[in-house]
């Protein structure tokens, strides 16, 4: 179970608007989050990560306080260890498909796994600037599964996929997620393309 | 037999590149992680520091030697604690070249290699992070690969600035054969003597060096950077 009460302020183009987010992610839940530009959809997964840090509140995961603004707890993102797939995949220009991977884990048989359900076994020895956007996307997801972490948070994960991929790779990972019994947060513009992936949802205004 | 004289008097080159390599491979150590921490946030105390390596860009060479001069005298303050306590002199010696080097090259090191880390998306130092990786695991594996055209032209620089130093390296250096006459001061030596021929031979070497180096970083960097020395 993660429980989440958090506010931060945001700069927007009319002055300053406010964060808040207060709700309980079940473990092995996998909720979608939607609302409009701007509102805070990535800067609340980054602050869950602990890419950044709110003005005020508590992330308590599994009984373990992440942060705490009162007592000035703070689990650096190293330690909380959340899977992130990014906006723009955020992928290392100097490694492979495999290297990315392996940096991520030592685990080989897994590391096989996962390039089998992004289909990029062939892709293995290519750099990001030799995929395609739906590759490199692909690629982003598996690295952050790599780590077969306990809270996986995806923010625009399937934008460059094409339907019939999307279809195919969202039903696989379903199954990875349920054997992980990972918690997943999803961003998304469109609430439909996660062909009923989702349990629960999450407007953020 | 004249000009045969001018080719076997080889040692301010042989000391101009080892102390263009000992200063290089020292700013290299040294720059790399004052320029990582340097790219992260900016503090006021930061601002001063960054003022401070930045300052033999636009200070006279002699000014920086000058002021190096007095603070290392062994007659005084720390150039007379490191002499009594050390035995370690760095007013007219090899060791006050370097010194000297390292102070006047620092903002050719540091430069490129601040500027390139803080062009990198933060969001790659994220996802090493997220991994589990620790700041320094991801310097190492994630971040510096990513700049290393920027980081050959900060060590080409370096090691060229350093080749081409004069006034800094004379002022705490001295002329003295052998220890501190590296080859800027043995063309100026030269010509002072109205020797041009020696100093032909000492600025045909030095320029060659430069000039290869130079062409090497832009061949190097031409498809990777906008501009071969960024």
């Amino acid at each position: 179970m993660i429980s989440v009460d958090i506010e931060k302020k945001l700069k927007a183009y009319h002055g300053q608007q406010v964060l808040k987010v207060v709700q309980k992610f079940p473990a092995g839940s996998i909720t979608q989050i939607y609302g409009p530009s701007g509102a805070g959809k990535t800067t609340f997964l980054k602050i869950l990560a602990g890419f950044i840090q709110p003005e005020k509140g508590i992330i308590i995961v599994d009984g373990i306080p992440w942060l705490d603004t009162g007592t000035k707890i703070f689990i650096p993102p190293q330690k909380r260890m959340a899977g992130f797939v990014f906006q723009n995949y955020a992928l290392f220009p100097n490694m492979t498909v495999q290297q990315h991977l392996e940096y991520a884990t030592n685990d080989i048989a897994w590391i096989e796994k996962l390039l089998f359900v992004g289909k990029l076994e062939t892709f293995a020895k290519h750099k990001p600037e030799y995929l395609s956007g739906g590759q490199q996307q692909r690629l982003a997801i598996l690295r952050a599964l790599a780590i077969k972490p306990k809270l996986l948070l995806m923010d625009e994960p399937f934008s460059a996929l094409d339907p019939e991929m999307k279809s195919v790779l969202i039903k696989e990972l379903k199954v990875i997620f349920d054997e992980l019994g990972t918690t997943v947060l999803i961003v998304t513009h469109h609430p439909h393309e996660l062909d009923g992936l989702a349990n629960q949802e999450l407007i953020i205004t | 037999m004249q000009q045969r004289k001018y080719l076997m008097d080889l040692t301010p080159i042989w000391l101009t590149l080892k102390l263009a390599c000992i200063a290089t491979m020292l700013l290299l150590i040294i720059g790399l992680p004052v320029a990582w921490w340097l790219s992260k946030g900016r503090s006021v105390f930061k601002i001063i520091l960054e003022a401070i390596i930045t300052m033999p860009l636009v200070l006279p060479p002699s000014v920086l030697g000058f002021y190096l001069l007095i603070a290392f005298s062994p007659q005084h303050g720390i150039g007379k604690w490191l002499h009594q306590t050390f035995n370690i002199q760095f007013v007219f010696s090899f060791q006050g070249l370097v010194l000297a080097s390292v102070i006047y090259s620092m903002p050719f090191m540091i430069g490129p290699i601040k500027s390139a880390l803080q062009q990198l998306p933060i969001a790659l130092s994220q996802a090493s992070y997220s991994l589990g990786k620790t700041k320094r695991q991801t310097f190492i594996h994630v971040l510096l690969p990513n700049i290393k055209p920027s980081l050959l032209t900060a060590i080409v620089l370096t090691f060229a600035h350093t080749l081409g130093e004069f006034g800094v390296v004379l002022m705490i250096g001295g002329n003295i054969p052998n220890v501190t006459r590296v080859a800027s001061i043995a063309v100026y030596d030269s010509v002072e003597e109205m020797d041009y021929a020696a100093a032909n031979v000492y600025s045909l070497i030095l320029f060659s060096i430069t000039f290869v180096m130079v062409i090497a970083v832009f061949v190097f960097n031409k498809y990777r950077l906008k501009s071969p020395l960024e």
